[in-house]
This record gives C-alpha cells, sequence and structure tokens, in this order.
C-alpha cells in the first residue's frame, strides 16, 4: 500500500518537474535569452602577483606602508574604512610615535568637554578611521546616488579580491572604442550608453561605475619610500594594502597553518601505525566456532 | 541488549568500583564504545563517518558556545561583533573559521554517512528506528545551519533569511501570517535575528539528544556491515575497543588534516563573498545561494517554474520538503530482502545514477536561476523522485540478488566452520531480514 502511494506521489512530482521542462525547454528554442553587454562585454580581473599569495606568502611591509599612502591621498576622499583603527598601522612597520602622528593627520568626530556639543578632533591611535560623510545620504548625494562602500572588507566581499581591486581602478575604458575579441562595443550593442556621471569600467559588473577613475596621473602620490608612482604601482600597492585591511591576521593564520598540519600528519601516521598494530593482533583464522 | 559473548565490564580498581555501584557511567562507556560492544570485523572505512559525525557535532558546540561569548544578536551591530571577532578577539579568526568551516565538514560527512546507508541498506530491518532518527538529526541539522548562516547578517545571511522564510508565503491561506509570525515582521529583522540566534544556540543540543537515541537505537540490533549478512557468531565480531576505536582514531586524523587544511588556508573558499557585504534590504545580491550543502534541495525547490493546479512556488516548496521526506519511507519503499548494494546488481546501477544526480542537481542549485541549468534540474529532480519513489520499490520487486556469504566470518575469512558443520544459520539477534 504504502509502495503504491508512493509511486503515485513519485510520478506525480516527475510529471510536474518534466511539465516545467517541456515549458522551459519550448520558451528557450522559441525566445532563447538576450545576449546583453553586461554579459558579452564584462572582463574578468587580469592577473595579479602580490607577496601575501600563496600558503607561503608574507606581507611585503613597504608596499603596505605605500598602499597605505594611497588610501589615505586617494580613496579616502570618498571610502571609510571603518574596521580599521590607527593603532593597526603599527603592524605595517610603523613606530608607536610615527602611528600616533599618522593618527593625528587625520580629523574624527568628537564631543567638546566643556559644552558637549559635537566637535571634531585630532585622531588618537585607538580611534577608527573617520568616514568622509556625515551619513550615507550625504554619501549618495555627492556620488550621483551611488554610495561608496566601506573598504575594510572590501576585498574579501569581490570575488577575486585585490586582483578585482587592481583591475577596476585601472580598468576606464572608453567605451567608443572598446573592443573584446575583435568584436566592438558599439558593433554589438549600438543602443549601449554610459549615462552622465557614470564612468565605463568593463570590470565592473554593470559596466558603468559612479566612481571616477581614481588614479589619473602617474606620480598622483609622492611615495615616502622614493618608489616611481605610476598608475600600475600605485593600484597594485593600494590593493595590497585593502588585502591586509580585510584581514590582517592572514599571515598569521598560514604561519599557525603548517605546524598544525605538520603536528596532524604526525599524529594520523602514528595513528595508523597503532591501527596496523591493533588489527595485526586479530587471528587470521578464529579457533572459537 | 547485546550479544551473548558481549564481555561484561569488571572494573578492579577500588575506586572504579565505588563508582561503578553508585553511578555506573564508566560501565555505560565500556558497553557502548569499549570493549563490551561487539562490532562486526569487517567494517569498512565508509562506517568512520558516524564518529566523525559526532566529533563534528561536539567541535561545533565548543567553537559556537566561544562565539557566543563576544558575538552579538542585534541587526545593528551583528556584523561588527563578527569583525570585532575577526579581528581584536584572541584566535579568534581561528574560532569562527572552525566553525563556519565546521559546519562545512559535519554536512559533508553526513552526505558520506547518508549515502553509505542507501548503498548498504543500513536504512532496513532492524534498523529503521535508527535510519529514522538520522533523518530527523539530518533535519535539525538543515535548521540549524541556516539559521547558522544568518547571523554574521550579510547581504547573503539576509537574503537567504528573506527567501527560505518567504516560502512558507507560498502555503495557501494561512501561509503570509505564518511567515509574519516566523519572522517577527515582514522581513527579515532584529526580532528574525534575535530568534534565530536562541534557535541556534538551542538547536545542536537537541540534536545532541536525539544522536543518543540513534546510538542507543543502534545498539539493540548493533551495527550492520559490508555484506549486510547479520552477526551470527563471535567469529563474525571484535570489540569495539580496541578495534574500531583504533580504526575511527585513524580516520579522525585524515578529517582533521582536510579539515585544518581549509581552516588555515581556504577558510573563505566554500562561502560566498557578499556575506563580507552588510546586510542591506535595499540591494538585492545577483545571486541569491545558500551554502553549498543546501544546493541539491534549492534546484529542486526552483526546478518549479509552472503552474499546474498548483502555483509553482508551491510545488518547488513542497518537492523540496518531499525531497527529504521520502527518506523516512525508505524502509517500506525498497523491500529486498538484501541489505547490502554488493549483492544487488541492478540496485547497484541505479546508486550510482542517484549519486550523479543528486552532485548534478547541487551544481544546478548553486547556479543562476536560467537556462539551461533550470531544464537540467527540472530533469534531475524528475529523476530524483522517480529513484526513491518508482524504481527503488520495483527494483527491489523483481531484482535477482547475487549470492549471500553464509556469514561474515565466511566472507573475511573465505570460510565459515559454522557452515561447514552444518549448524543452523540463526542470526544472533532475531527479527532480522536475512
Ligand atoms: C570621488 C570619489 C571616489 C574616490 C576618490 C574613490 N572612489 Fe571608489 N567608489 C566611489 C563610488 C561612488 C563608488 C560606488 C560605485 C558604484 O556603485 O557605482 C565606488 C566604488 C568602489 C569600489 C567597489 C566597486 C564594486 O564592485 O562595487 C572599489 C573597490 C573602489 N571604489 C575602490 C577605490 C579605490 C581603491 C580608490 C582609491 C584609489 C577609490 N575607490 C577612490 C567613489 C570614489
Ligand atoms: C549529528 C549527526 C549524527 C551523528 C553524530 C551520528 C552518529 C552515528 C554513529 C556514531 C553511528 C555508528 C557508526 C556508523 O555506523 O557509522 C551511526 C550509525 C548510523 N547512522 Fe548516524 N549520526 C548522525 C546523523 C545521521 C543521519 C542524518 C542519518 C540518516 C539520515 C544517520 C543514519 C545512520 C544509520 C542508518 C546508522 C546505522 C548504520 C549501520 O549500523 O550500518 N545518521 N550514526
Amino acid at each position: 500500500m504504502i509502495r503504491l502511494i508512493g509511486i503515485a506521489v513519485g510520478l506525480v512530482f516527475s510529471f510536474v518537474a518534466l511539465l516545467a521542462f517541456v515549458f522551459g525547454a519550448y520558451a528557450a528554442a522559441t525566445d532563447p535569452a538576450e545576449p546583453t553587454a553586461e554579459h558579452e562585454f564584462h572582463l574578468a580581473p587580469r592577473p595579479l602577483h602580490l607577496a601575501s599569495d600563496g600558503p607561503f606568502g608574507k606581507w611585503d611591509l613597504q608596499q603596505l606602508q605605500r598602499g597605505y599612502q594611497v588610501y589615505k591621498e586617494v580613496c579616502s576622499a570618498c571610502h571609510s574604512l571603518k574596521h580599521v583603527a590607527f593603532r593597526d598601522l603599527a603592524q605595517l612597520g610603523y613606530t608607536e610615535a610615527e602611528v600616533k602622528a599618522a593618527a593625528a593627520e587625520w580629523t574624527v568626530p568628537g564631543i567638546d568637554p566643556n559644552t558637549g556639543e559635537t566637535t571634531t578632533r585630532p585622531g588618537t591611535p585607538t580611534d577608527y578611521f573617520p568616514s568622509p560623510y556625515p551619513n550615507d545620504i550625504a554619501a549618495r548625494a555627492a556620488n550621483n546616488n551611488a554610495s561608496p562602500p566601506d573598504l575594510s572588507l572590501i576585498t574579501k566581499a569581490r570575488h577575486d579580491g585585490g586582483r578585482y581591486v587592481h583591475a577596476l581602478i585601472t580598468g576606464y575604458r572608453d567605451p567608443a572604442t572598446f573592443e573584446v575579441d575583435g568584436k566592438a562595443l558599439k558593433m554589438e550593442f549600438p543602443d549601449f550608453e554610459t549615462p552622465t556621471g557614470l564612468y565605463f569600467n568593463p570590470y565592473f559588473p554593470n559596466l558603468n561605475i559612479a566612481m571616477p577613475p581614481p588614479l589619473t596621473t602617474d606620480g598622483q602620490v609622492t611615495y615616502a619610500d622614493g618608489t616611481k608612482a605610476t598608475i600600475e604601482q600605485m593600484s597594485t600597492d593600494v590593493a595590497a594594502f585593502l588585502t591586509w585591511t580585510a584581514e590582517p591576521t592572514l599571515v598569521k593564520r598560514r604561519q599557525t597553518g603548517w605546524p598544525v598540519l605538520g603536528f596532524l600528519i604526525f599524529a594520523t601516521g602514528l595513528a595508523w601505525f597503532a591501527k596496523k598494530n591493533v588489527w595485526a593482533a586479530k587471528p587470521k583464522q578464529t579457533e572459537t566456532v | 541488549m547485546s550479544f551473548p559473548w558481549a564481555r561484561h565490564y569488571e572494573p578492579k580498581a577500588p575506586l572504579m568500583r565505588y563508582l561503578d555501584e553508585k553511578l555506573p557511567l564508566p560501565r555505560l562507556v565500556y558497553n557502548a564504545v569499549g570493549g563490551g560492544y561487539p562490532v562486526p570485523r569487517n567494517l569498512n572505512y565508509m562506517w568512520n563517518f558516524g564518529v566523525l559525525a559526532g566529533f563534528c557535532l561536539v567541535l561545533q558546540i565548543v567553537t559556537g558556545v566561544i562565539l557566543a561569548m563576544h558575538y552579538a544578536a542585534n541587526a545593528g551591530v551583528a556584523f561588527d561583533s563578527i569583525e570585532h571577532i575577526m579581528r581584536d578577539v584572541n584566535w579568534g579568526w581561528l574560532i569562527r573559521y572552525a566553525h563556519a568551516n565546521g559546519a562545512a565538514f559535519f554536512f559533508a560527512v553526513i552526505y558520506l554517512h547518508i549515502f553509505r546507508g542507501f548503498f548498504y541498506g543500513s536504512y532496513k530491518a532492524p534498523r529503521e528506528m535508527v535510519w529514522l532518527l538520522g533523518v530527523v538529526i539530518f533535519l535539525l541539522l538543515m535548521a540549524t545551519g541556516f539559521m547558522g548562516y544568518v547571523l554574521p547578517w550579510g547581504q547573503m545571511s539576509f537574503w537567504g533569511a528573506k527567501v527560505i522564510t518567504g516560502l512558507f508565503g507560498a502555503i495557501p491561506l494561512v501561509g503570509e501570517p505564518i511567515q509574519i509570525w516566523l519572522l517577527g515582521g515582514f522581513a527579515p529583522d532584529n526580532a528574525a535575528l534575535n530568534r534565530f540566534f536562541s534557535l541556534h544556540y538551542l538547536l545542536p543540543f537537541v540534536i545532541a539528544g536525539v544522536v543518543i537515541l540513534h546510538i542507543w537505537a543502534l545498539h539493540i540490533p548493533g551495527s550492520s556491515n559490508p555484506t549486510g549478512v547479520e552477526v551470527k557468531s563471535e567469529s563474525d565480531t571484535v570489540p569495539f575497543h580496541p578495534y574500531y576505536t583504533a580504526k575511527d582514531g585513524f580516520g579522525l586524523g585524515v578529517f582533521l588534516i582536510l579539515y585544518f587544511l581549509v581552516v588555515f588556508f581556504l577558510p573563505n573558499s566554500l562561502g560566498h563573498p557578499d556575506n563580507y557585504i552588510p546586510a542591506n534590504p535595499l540591494s538585492t545580491p545577483a545571486l541569491i545561494v545558500p551554502e553549498w550543502y543546501f544546493w541539491p534541495f534549492y534546484a529542486i525547490l526552483r526546478a518549479f517554474t509552472t503552474d499546474f493546479i498548483l502555483p509553482a512556488k508551491l510545488w518547488g516548496v513542497l518537492a523540496m520538503f518531499a525531497s527529504i521526506l521520502v527518506w523516512f519511507f525508505l524502509p517500506w519503499l525498497d523491500k529486498s530482502p538484501v541489505r547490502s548494494g554488493h549483492y544487488r546488481p541492478l540496485f547497484r546501477k541505479f546508486f550510482y545514477i542517484l549519486v550523479v544526480d543528486v552532485l548534478v542537481l547541487g551544481y544546478c542549485g548553486g547556479s543562476h536561476a536560467e537556462e539551461p541549468y533550470l531544464m537540467i534540474s527540472q530533469l534531475a529532480t524528475a529523476y530524483y523522485f522517480l529513484h526513491f519513489l518508482v524504481i527503488l520499490p520495483i527494483v527491489s520487486m523483481i531484482e535477482r540478488p547475487e549470492p549471500l556469504p553464509f556469514s561474515i566470518t565466511e566472507a573475511v575469512l573465505g570460510e565459515d566452520k559454522q557452515a561447514a558443520l552444518g549448524e543452523s544459520g540463526q542470526p544472533a539477534v532475531s527479527g532480522s531480514a536475512n
């Protein structure tokens, strides 16, 4: 009885699923999905190699310091970094005094100790990086109704992390001449337009981003360590810095992992021999009947 | 109950004898996972996953309790409190990655455990109750995993919660009130987050309780084995300790190597980057997908795209729940007297098709709901239901199984003197099918 009911229920579900298949197949055959520019002309990030890549990767502290400088002098005009505190900069190799000085270069919201009114004050190491805008509405108002996301976690919040950031900020193109595999965007999609206030960027999912090209000229920042500030250099450095902000414990994590794995492989080897030993004691032929 | 030849606990040390008189806990352990529990001597490594599942449960409870010390279940600060754990709490990143990936490994282990059951017919008499309790554990585990994923309150947390609670809205008439009642509002918000945290903390202990019943029920007939032939005599078994403690110990080592490889080197590879974006009710992610371990069921949910008497959405919801509930009926759908797939040539072929079918469903469930994935998941869904509800009952009626060994001993050693002597092949425990 239960099997008859079962067979009936099974047939019903299968039938409805197959019905959906038939309708779906018919629709797909008669009315194939229109190709879209976002699909055909979106680019995967360009390769990028950072010192922190791979299971043995380490931070390149010089590079992180340069990346911090790019963030401070360029990106911080629009993007906050709210999960990072000034004290964290000590991990980039700055001394205590340098961290204090770096924090003091920033203005953070404060409260007047006498009147209780909100004011601003210089940052201290325990403060977190401030947001350039008082609130989200102000951020949108200043950026064509798009809110610049907080960058602390950006490399973990996008596929391909640092590579994506690097490709994005250097990836602005002219839509009029943009080609992929010899196919021109304007030929394939004559109606494609980049609305005013948006910028064409094939690395961004819908190809039009509200962020103006942040890095426009070589030498836009003057690196304290004398490195030549090409656009490629600045974008790589800031991608490295944002990889660090997303997970300052990244390198420590892997360094912890190696001894743990080593110990486990050793212990599992012992467990293997222990198991062999125990089972060897099991007589191949049993005496009892 | 156990086999007549099971060893008895005989404490020698005065302290243990005293304890045995007052609170015979060591005796319980001895009889459950010690020398007092005779186990078939021929179990293969597929029998390791029960113990591993138990380990995962303990791991999740330990790491979870520590996380709860630092986590704040408030929609305003939940996301930030996770980052606080990752950055400021000593070894917080390790605890969090261990818990998040622990859930994934728990599911991987459970799936292997369940498919072991499918192949070796572990669900059949006399172990139906073990199986039923197992399916209950799985349902509880799914609920726990789902609610846990909501807690970080990222984009995928929020939209996942919205989609899954939205399923209740498909129920005719009462659907919408039920959905609002479950969420404590019209959309997931602080009320939902708080109750999910409360339940996420509670359910693992409920699971622990059902696991105890599961193992209790298992210890009545004892474990099955790869031949599916019931234990007949002492030479078929070995004591759990040291034989299977040693084997499980090695299995645990292999598990931990793989687990820590992911925890330390690829901790975000199983998750979705969108969950590092704070929840935003105004911005829908391009792709809303649950964690990988729900993908096969998610594919079944989305496969129903055509209204037929009932709305398509309701079909999807019914089918998704039915796809797990059918497991409850397995002992009565598959009536073949032979348990193990080793001796069932036709069943075995369909078993492997099912494995491929579920993998295909999983792949489609993780993809965009567009062609060709929808068409593939529709075919795979149809096969899934045919497999359990139509093919399995029919195969068990028409199939001619291959000859079974007389006993486990014969299967292992090539001969069993008992069989040669012509002694009755009565199983040591009554009520078995073979
Ligand atoms: C003039 C303001 C401005 C500056 C300066 C700026 N950005 Fe942006 N950025 C934006 C805005 C606005 C968006 C949101 C774009 C959108 O959603 O269309 C954005 C978005 C982004 C995104 C996210 C893109 C996505 O996938 O959603 C990244 C990454 C980013 N910016 C990196 C940077 C970096 C790195 C710098 C410094 C080199 C920088 N930005 C400088 C305004 C700015
Ligand atoms: C928290 C989750 C679970 C734990 C801790 C757990 C634990 C165990 C343990 C320790 C065993 C004995 C060892 C073995 O045979 O592998 C076992 C057996 C079994 N489990 Fe589970 N289990 C869990 C979930 C499930 C689920 C979800 C199912 C099925 C839907 C299931 C079905 C079975 C069956 C049928 C057996 C008996 C197998 C046999 O004797 O051959 N279990 N379980």
